[in-house]
Protein backbone atom coordinates (compact mmCIF):
# COMPACT_ATOMS: atom_id res chain seq x y z
CA UNK A 1 0.00 0.00 0.00
CA UNK A 2 1.21 3.44 -0.91
CA UNK A 3 0.23 6.80 0.54
CA UNK A 4 1.39 9.93 -1.33
CA UNK A 5 0.48 13.42 -0.21
CA UNK A 6 1.50 16.89 -1.32
CA UNK A 7 0.23 19.41 1.19
CA UNK A 8 0.29 23.16 1.73
CA UNK A 9 -0.27 22.71 5.47
CA UNK A 10 2.03 21.14 8.11
CA UNK A 11 2.83 17.43 7.71
CA UNK A 12 3.24 15.04 10.65
CA UNK A 13 5.61 12.04 10.99
CA UNK A 14 3.07 10.16 13.08
CA UNK A 15 0.60 10.14 10.16
CA UNK A 16 3.19 8.37 7.99
CA UNK A 17 4.22 5.99 10.78
CA UNK A 18 0.59 5.08 11.42
CA UNK A 19 0.01 4.44 7.72
CA UNK A 20 2.90 1.99 7.38
CA UNK A 21 2.29 0.21 10.71
CA UNK A 22 1.54 -3.43 9.98
CA UNK A 23 1.60 -6.57 12.07
CA UNK A 24 3.38 -8.41 9.27
CA UNK A 25 6.41 -6.11 9.22
CA UNK A 26 9.33 -6.22 11.61
CA UNK A 27 10.28 -2.61 11.35
CA UNK A 28 9.86 0.74 9.72
CA UNK A 29 12.23 3.58 8.96
CA UNK A 30 11.24 7.21 8.83
CA UNK A 31 13.14 10.03 7.18
CA UNK A 32 12.15 13.54 8.19
CA UNK A 33 13.58 16.42 6.18
CA UNK A 34 13.46 19.82 7.83
CA UNK A 35 14.31 23.40 6.85
CA UNK A 36 17.93 24.20 7.73
CA UNK A 37 18.83 27.63 9.14
CA UNK A 38 21.85 28.16 6.90
CA UNK A 39 23.33 27.33 3.52
CA UNK A 40 27.11 27.59 3.11
CA UNK A 41 27.24 29.80 6.19
CA UNK A 42 24.52 32.18 5.02
CA UNK A 43 21.52 32.58 7.29
CA UNK A 44 18.30 31.29 5.74
CA UNK A 45 15.17 33.13 6.83
CA UNK A 46 12.56 30.91 5.23
CA UNK A 47 11.94 28.54 2.33
CA UNK A 48 9.36 28.31 -0.35
CA UNK A 49 8.50 25.10 -2.18
CA UNK A 50 6.75 25.23 -5.52
CA UNK A 51 5.51 22.13 -7.31
CA UNK A 52 4.06 20.94 -10.56
CA UNK A 53 1.51 19.14 -8.44
CA UNK A 54 0.02 16.41 -10.63
CA UNK A 55 3.41 15.27 -11.87
CA UNK A 56 5.02 15.62 -8.43
CA UNK A 57 2.40 13.22 -7.09
CA UNK A 58 2.77 10.76 -9.98
CA UNK A 59 6.58 10.82 -9.72
CA UNK A 60 6.45 10.16 -5.96
CA UNK A 61 4.03 7.32 -6.66
CA UNK A 62 6.51 5.86 -9.18
CA UNK A 63 9.35 6.03 -6.66
CA UNK A 64 7.25 4.29 -4.03
CA UNK A 65 6.26 1.57 -6.51
CA UNK A 66 9.90 1.03 -7.51
CA UNK A 67 10.96 0.77 -3.87
CA UNK A 68 8.09 -1.55 -3.12
CA UNK A 69 9.13 -3.86 -5.91
CA UNK A 70 12.85 -3.77 -5.20
CA UNK A 71 12.72 -4.27 -1.43
CA UNK A 72 9.37 -6.01 -0.97
CA UNK A 73 8.10 -3.14 1.17
CA UNK A 74 4.62 -3.73 2.43
CA UNK A 75 3.78 -0.07 2.92
CA UNK A 76 5.28 3.27 1.99
CA UNK A 77 4.12 6.74 2.90
CA UNK A 78 5.58 9.91 1.35
CA UNK A 79 4.33 13.34 2.39
CA UNK A 80 5.82 16.51 0.93
CA UNK A 81 5.07 20.05 1.93
CA UNK A 82 4.69 22.99 -0.45
CA UNK A 83 4.32 26.71 0.14
CA UNK A 84 6.20 28.87 2.63
CA UNK A 85 8.10 27.09 5.41
CA UNK A 86 9.86 28.50 8.45
CA UNK A 87 13.19 27.22 9.84
CA UNK A 88 12.78 23.84 11.52
CA UNK A 89 9.50 23.01 9.81
CA UNK A 90 9.15 19.62 8.15
CA UNK A 91 9.48 19.63 4.37
CA UNK A 92 9.28 15.91 3.66
CA UNK A 93 8.53 12.65 5.46
CA UNK A 94 9.17 9.17 4.12
CA UNK A 95 8.10 6.09 6.08
CA UNK A 96 8.78 2.57 4.88
CA UNK A 97 7.80 -0.71 6.51
CA UNK A 98 9.42 -4.00 5.55
CA UNK A 99 9.66 -7.48 7.09
CA UNK A 100 13.36 -6.92 7.99
CA UNK A 101 15.20 -3.76 8.98
CA UNK A 102 17.97 -3.62 6.37
CA UNK A 103 15.48 -3.34 3.53
CA UNK A 104 13.61 -0.60 5.36
CA UNK A 105 16.76 1.56 5.60
CA UNK A 106 17.72 0.94 1.99
CA UNK A 107 14.25 1.55 0.59
CA UNK A 108 13.88 4.76 2.59
CA UNK A 109 17.23 6.06 1.35
CA UNK A 110 16.32 5.16 -2.22
CA UNK A 111 13.05 7.08 -1.91
CA UNK A 112 14.59 10.32 -0.61
CA UNK A 113 17.58 10.18 -3.01
CA UNK A 114 15.35 9.61 -6.04
CA UNK A 115 12.79 12.17 -4.91
CA UNK A 116 15.53 14.80 -4.89
CA UNK A 117 16.47 13.89 -8.47
CA UNK A 118 13.14 13.46 -10.22
CA UNK A 119 10.15 14.95 -8.43
CA UNK A 120 9.17 18.34 -9.89
CA UNK A 121 9.35 20.39 -6.72
CA UNK A 122 11.50 23.50 -6.46
CA UNK A 123 12.95 25.06 -3.33
CA UNK A 124 13.67 28.74 -3.02
CA UNK A 125 15.80 29.92 -0.12
CA UNK A 126 15.29 33.40 1.25
CA UNK A 127 18.28 35.14 2.83
CA UNK A 128 18.52 38.53 4.51
CA UNK A 129 19.90 40.01 1.29
CA UNK A 130 18.16 38.04 -1.43
CA UNK A 131 16.69 34.78 -2.62
CA UNK A 132 17.84 31.87 -4.71
CA UNK A 133 16.35 28.80 -6.43
CA UNK A 134 18.29 25.93 -4.87
CA UNK A 135 20.54 23.83 -7.10
CA UNK A 136 19.41 25.58 -10.29
CA UNK A 137 22.96 26.39 -11.42
CA UNK A 138 26.04 24.17 -11.56
CA UNK B 1 1.12 25.08 -34.56
CA UNK B 2 0.79 27.07 -31.39
CA UNK B 3 1.67 25.47 -28.08
CA UNK B 4 1.32 26.69 -24.53
CA UNK B 5 4.14 25.90 -22.19
CA UNK B 6 4.03 26.04 -18.40
CA UNK B 7 7.04 27.08 -16.38
CA UNK B 8 8.00 26.53 -12.74
CA UNK B 9 10.82 27.51 -10.42
CA UNK B 10 13.66 29.41 -12.02
CA UNK B 11 12.17 28.78 -15.49
CA UNK B 12 9.36 31.12 -14.51
CA UNK B 13 11.90 33.84 -13.66
CA UNK B 14 13.79 33.26 -16.92
CA UNK B 15 10.75 33.68 -19.16
CA UNK B 16 9.28 36.21 -16.75
CA UNK B 17 5.90 34.42 -16.75
CA UNK B 18 4.36 31.12 -15.70
CA UNK B 19 3.12 30.43 -19.23
CA UNK B 20 4.57 30.90 -22.67
CA UNK B 21 2.73 30.59 -25.97
CA UNK B 22 5.05 29.82 -28.87
CA UNK B 23 4.75 28.82 -32.49
CA UNK B 24 6.43 25.57 -33.47
CA UNK B 25 6.32 23.62 -36.71
CA UNK B 26 4.61 20.23 -37.06
CA UNK B 27 6.95 17.43 -36.06
CA UNK B 28 8.91 19.48 -33.55
CA UNK B 29 10.68 17.32 -30.99
CA UNK B 30 11.45 17.96 -27.34
CA UNK B 31 15.10 18.49 -28.28
CA UNK B 32 14.19 21.11 -30.88
CA UNK B 33 11.90 22.86 -28.41
CA UNK B 34 14.76 23.04 -25.90
CA UNK B 35 16.98 24.62 -28.58
CA UNK B 36 14.24 27.10 -29.47
CA UNK B 37 13.76 28.05 -25.81
CA UNK B 38 17.49 28.39 -25.24
CA UNK B 39 17.96 30.66 -28.24
CA UNK B 40 15.02 32.83 -27.15
CA UNK B 41 16.08 32.81 -23.49
CA UNK B 42 19.86 32.24 -23.25
CA UNK B 43 19.69 32.02 -19.44
CA UNK B 44 18.40 28.45 -19.83
CA UNK B 45 21.90 27.51 -20.91
CA UNK B 46 23.28 28.47 -17.50
CA UNK B 47 21.12 25.91 -15.68
CA UNK B 48 22.45 22.61 -14.35
CA UNK B 49 19.86 20.80 -16.47
CA UNK B 50 16.76 21.43 -18.54
CA UNK B 51 14.02 18.86 -18.98
CA UNK B 52 10.66 18.88 -20.67
CA UNK B 53 7.63 17.05 -19.36
CA UNK B 54 4.86 16.19 -21.77
CA UNK B 55 1.51 15.19 -20.28
CA UNK B 56 3.16 14.83 -16.88
CA UNK B 57 5.98 12.52 -17.98
CA UNK B 58 9.63 13.34 -18.63
CA UNK B 59 10.40 12.92 -22.33
CA UNK B 60 13.63 12.40 -24.23
CA UNK B 61 14.88 14.75 -26.96
CA UNK B 62 13.44 12.63 -29.81
CA UNK B 63 9.86 12.78 -28.51
CA UNK B 64 7.39 14.43 -30.92
CA UNK B 65 5.19 17.25 -29.65
CA UNK B 66 1.49 17.68 -30.42
CA UNK B 67 -0.69 20.74 -30.20
CA UNK B 68 -2.82 19.40 -27.36
CA UNK B 69 0.06 18.22 -25.18
CA UNK B 70 0.58 19.67 -21.74
CA UNK B 71 4.17 20.85 -22.05
CA UNK B 72 6.14 21.94 -19.01
CA UNK B 73 9.66 23.29 -18.63
CA UNK B 74 11.36 21.45 -15.76
CA UNK B 75 14.47 23.24 -14.48
CA UNK B 76 16.71 21.39 -11.97
CA UNK B 77 14.45 20.07 -9.21
CA UNK B 78 15.23 20.64 -5.53
CA UNK B 79 12.55 18.99 -3.44
CA UNK B 80 13.09 17.09 -0.21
Amino acid sequence: MIDIQLKDSPIHPQDCIDFVADDGTGGSTVFVGTVRNQTKGKTVIRLEFESYAPMAISEMQKIAEQAQEKWSCKKISIHHRVGVLAIGEIAVIIAVATPHRKAAFEACEYCIDTLKETVPIWKKEFFEDGEVWVAAHP
Amino acid sequence: MKINILAFGIAKDIINSSTLGIEISEGTTVGQLKKQLTSQFPDFEKLRSLSIAVNQEYQEDDFLLNEKDEIVIIPPVSGG
